[in-house]
């Protein structure tokens, strides 16, 4: 993508001014979007972005300058940018001598979707469209969109590192709406991977649009969810993203550094049940948070953040583990080259336990099974969250009775870790995810086993 | 500025490409945008960039195709105008498919730009930040650090120009301080929000900014969980224009076009309590919403969505409202890197008569909501459910003094609008855009202990 002497000299100037540290990031990402809504394929699209961040590090300050010139007077003028905003002590000529490091990828990509014709991925909405409205005619409306982009990535930094990560992503989601007595009802469903156009070998884009208009007619028929505390079971991969906020950004080392973690200071402690290991895993192949390398160059690694109950580690990006001197865990990502890197997770899921998944439903004679989870948000400051039930029923006597509509489940993040009861052994990963943070979105994976909480507050649907 | 601005010329010409039978739509925009954060008395990053995006739409025997790029380079921008092309061949015909054409209403100028902010010195902006830290800390002992404070400004031009005659450029400046709190007292933190947006620097209040932060963190100290029960909720201007927002939005083109509104066949009736008149306006001077024009090139003007209640109408683009059989309402929104689409853009809901204290008097046992979390998972837009988690503080002897957390309320849109029952005299006009004064919703369920 980049010239390895134009990156040297770049680097050099970036640290003209007495930086400790400078980074080049370039990237190079097309994307294209296919939608069908209302019955026709509406829309196609195609975006195109390719530009430079420089990251120049001084003690605690860090310049940061981007831009869509790739030559090399653009480089020039964005580190003398980066340069200027981080001014250290020295200074003067630097020469920085790079050594490729090679990440091995998570997973091979068969079948590139930039080589896969227009006229097949608008028969492929069709189809899904089709087979959503034959379900019911009570099905009123349906949208499908297959998204794929590839990533190109090259980081080089003053510490001699240069990495290049070439990273693909393929998804496939449906939204359907059902009408009844009732008012209208949705469903909707996102499957994808880091994988290319061989995601439609596997996927089965008819079933996949049968099962999301049968979310929105079960929903049809939902009773109004109860209110106030409970027992909830979260059901085999569609609980993943409760762990990615009730603990999961609380164990951000820039959050934890700045005291705006309820995790800060408590490694090596008990701050779950015995029950919970979790793990943050950019390596896992095909899920839709891994990489090769992280958006910083760091090889993406398998990270054990809780062990049987014990917090383990954080998460570390470079800035702060280059400030505790330490390793760093692979979890330095951005958005874009328009972005700093920070902490941020990749798939985070929590392990499987001994427990029979049937047993923990039988076992409870009052509460809510929730099948998916929707979007959540925490304030780590707190560990308060909360995350929406898009498919949930009620548990009366030990049985899964009737659907419940849509509703929040709230709670707070350390008191549910020490409030699980029962761990199956049916793990299952969950959808693609986005995950937001101080603006920047990246894509994020999570996993759960069937498991039991065993207080949880649901905040009810109006009746 | 000089007589034609070249970010137009550019525009046209790519417009004016657009061969027999086809529509062309250019949308360029260009933007430098610096960023600071504040971290224990010294800069933490400084970020400073200038990035350009393009947006094609061409329509082709109805089909549309949209290509985008965040360069403007002329290999590129020749390459967005192919791929659009290309793409628009495979969509299918939609006989409402279309590009903007000039419809004669007169534009209401509104100048959004302040010499002021591209003047403004890299020094200048790191002080603004830091001192912003600084009095936050200074303000309170409770507050026991900031997790961020940070300038940003950005100031920037964009056109649009289709080859259906429309031509038109604007540029803006915009500059914002933000601020997170964190209070503690022994185990436990709060945090608090602060935040204060403006054209350029002297607009901004910098004390509000202040205050909100460590008021909304320190009140919250010794927050707990409240007991099951119906209750009133007091919505201050931010947490109205956030719900009534979510409303709103059920109100656009796409939704109401494509049966994903429940308000879709309500048009003319009474959707709300009377109490609520609610325009989009952003011809509205006051709004840091305000435009002269819509992300389509066509003049913006003034919708009312309630009035008294009753529902007056849709906001529609050029293609929801070819949809619907009537003409745009001048309501397009987008960046250049997308393709336009019906949305609100300076909502304002008219003021009532009651000041805050009249509010706090008259509604005992109601619930402040200061925060809401979950709008995103917990409000479904098509069905109306809603549920969400809120922090704030009860309401006792005319004070809002008991601060709650980790309950959740839920109704649903169609309800909450019937239910509010009283807005208050107090119009804020917000960060977002939005103008609201405090709303009272008369009940909802809350759901805790």
């Amino acid at each position: 993508m980049l010239d390895e002497g134009v990156i040297k000299r770049t680097l050099s100037a970036a640290l003209r001014t007495g930086g400790d540290f400078a980074e080049v990031f370039a990237e190079d990402k097309r994307a294209t979007s296919a939608r069908l809504d209302d019955g026709r394929v509406e829309e196609l699209s195609s975006g195109r972005d390719r530009g430079v961040g420089i990251r120049v590090v001084s003690g605690e300050t860090t310049g940061y300058a981007h831009t869509a010139d790739m030559s090399e007077d653009g480089l020039r003028t964005a580190a003398e940018a980066a340069a200027a905003a981080a001014r250290g002590g020295g200074g003067g000529e630097r020469i920085v001598d790079l050594t490729r490091v090679t990440a091995p990828r998570p997973n091979p990509v068969a079948i590139l979707p930039e080589t896969i014709e227009k006229a097949v991925k608008v028969a492929l909405l069709q189809r899904a469209n089709d087979a959503a409205r034959a379900e019911s005619a009570a099905i009123k409306q349906v949208s499908a969109r297959i998204g794929d982009s590839r990533r190109r990535i090259l980081v080089a930094n003053s510490e001699g590192l240069l990495a290049e990560d070439d990273q693909v992503r393929t998804l496939l989601s449906v939204q359907t709406v059902a009408a009844g007595d009732t008012g209208m009802q949705t469903g909707y469903e996102t499957v994808g991977f880091t994988i290319g156009w061989e995601l439609f070998d596997r996927v089965d884009v008819e079933e996949h649009a049968r099962k999301v208009a049968r979310q929105a007619l079960t929903k049809l028929d939902a009773r109004p969810a109860p209110s106030g505390t409970m027992p909830v079971v979260i059901g085999p991969g569609g609980g993943g993203v409760m762990f990615h906020e009730a603990c999961g950004h609380g164990l951000e080392a820039d959050l934890v550094g700045k005291g705006a973690s309820v995790f800060k200071g408590r490694v090596g402690e008990l701050v779950a049940s015995p029950l919970v290991t979790i793990v943050d895993d950019g390596t896992m192949p095909e899920e839709w948070g891994c990489f090769a390398i992280d958006d910083e160059g760091t090889p993406a690694q398998r990270n054990v953040l809780i062990q049987d109950g014990v917090l383990t580690d954080y998460m570390w990006d470079h800035l702060r583990a280059r400030k505790e001197g330490r390793a760093r865990s692979g979890n330095g990502r951005r958005q874009s080259y328009q972005h700093l890197p920070m902490v941020r997770m990749s798939n985070t899921y929590l392990l499987a336990g001994q427990h029979d998944a049937d047993e923990i439903v039988a076992d409870t004679d009052h509460g809510v099974y929730v099948k998916h989870l929707g979007g959540g948000q925490v304030n780590t400051a707190t560990g308060d969250f909360v995350f929406g039930m898009t498919e949930a029923y009620l548990i009366e006597g030990g049985k899964l009775t009737e659907p419940i509509r849509e509703g929040n489940l709230i709670g707070n993040g350390p008191e549910v870790l020490t409030k699980i009861d029962a761990v199956a052994s049916d793990f299952a990963m969950g959808n693609p995810g986005m995950c937001g943070k101080d603006g920047q979105g990246v894509p994020v994976g999570d996993g759960v086993p069937t498991l039991r909480v065993t207080e949880l507050t649901i905040g009810g649907t109006a009746a | 500025m000089s007589s034609r601005p070249e970010l137009l010329d550019l525009a046209t010409r790519i417009a004016s490409s657009a061969a027999e039978g086809e529509q062309v739509e250019v949308c360029v925009a260009r933007r430098s945008s610096t960023a600071v954060r504040a971290y224990d008395g010294a800069v933490e990053s400084f970020t400073s960039a200038d990035t350009f995006g393009i947006g094609v739409r061409v329509v082709s025997d109805h089909r549309v195709g949209f290509a985008s790029a965040g360069t403007l380079d002329e290999g590129v921008v020749a390459e967005v105008l192919a791929d659009a092309r290309d793409n628009a061949r495979f969509a299918e015909p939609d006989e409402h498919a279309g590009v903007a054409e000039p419809d004669g209403v007169a534009p209401v100028p509104v100048d959004l730009w302040r010499p002021a902010l591209p003047a403004y010195g890299a020094a200048d902006k790191i002080e603004r930040a830091i001192a912003l830290e600084r009095a936050v800390r200074a303000a309170d002992p409770r507050i026991a650090g900031v997790r961020v404070a940070a300038w940003g400004d950005s100031f920037g031009e964009s056109a649009v120009a289709t080859s259906t005659g429309i031509a038109q450029w604007s540029r803006a400046t915009g500059c914002h301080l933000s601020v997170q709190a964190l209070a503690r007292d022994g185990a436990e933190t709060q945090t608090g929000v602060g935040s204060t947006v403006g054209r350029e620097p002297d607009e901004l209040d910098f004390d509000e900014a202040v205050a909100d932060a460590v008021d909304r963190a320190t009140r919250l100290l010794g927050a707990t969980k409240i007991s099951t029960r119906r209750i009133a909720l007091i919505l201050e201007p931010r947490m109205a224009a956030s719900v009534i927002g979510i409303v709103a939005g059920t109100l656009c083109g796409e939704p109401v076009t494509k049966g994903r509104s429940p308000f879709a066949d309500r048009e003319g009736d009474a959707i709300a309590a009377p109490v609520l008149t609610l325009v989009d306006d952003p011809t509205d001077h006051r709004s840091l919403g305000a435009e002269s024009h819509d992300g389509e090139g066509l003049a913006t003007r003034r919708n009312v969505l309630l009035d008294a209640g009753r529902l007056q109408g849709f906001l529609l683009d050029s293609t929801t409202g070819r949809r619907l059989g009537r003409a745009s309402t001048g309501s397009a929104v987008r960046s250049a890197r997308s393709m336009p689409g019906a949305g609100v853009q300076a909502l304002a809901l008219e003021p009532g008569d009651g000041s805050w204290d009249d509010l706090l008097a008259r509604y005992d046992g109601a619930l402040v909501v200061q925060a809401m979390t979950g709008l995103h998972s917990g409000v479904n837009p098509v069905s109306g459910d809603f549920s969400v988690g809120v922090e704030g503080m009860l309401v006792g002897g005319g004070e809002a003094l008991q601060p709650v957390r980790e309950v959740t309320v839920a109704s649903t849109l169609q309800r909450l609008l019937l239910d509010v029952v009283a807005v208050g005299a107090d119009l804020e006009w917000l960060p977002s855009g939005d103008g609201f004064p405090t709303v009272v919703v008369g009940e909802v369920s809350l759901s805790g202990n």
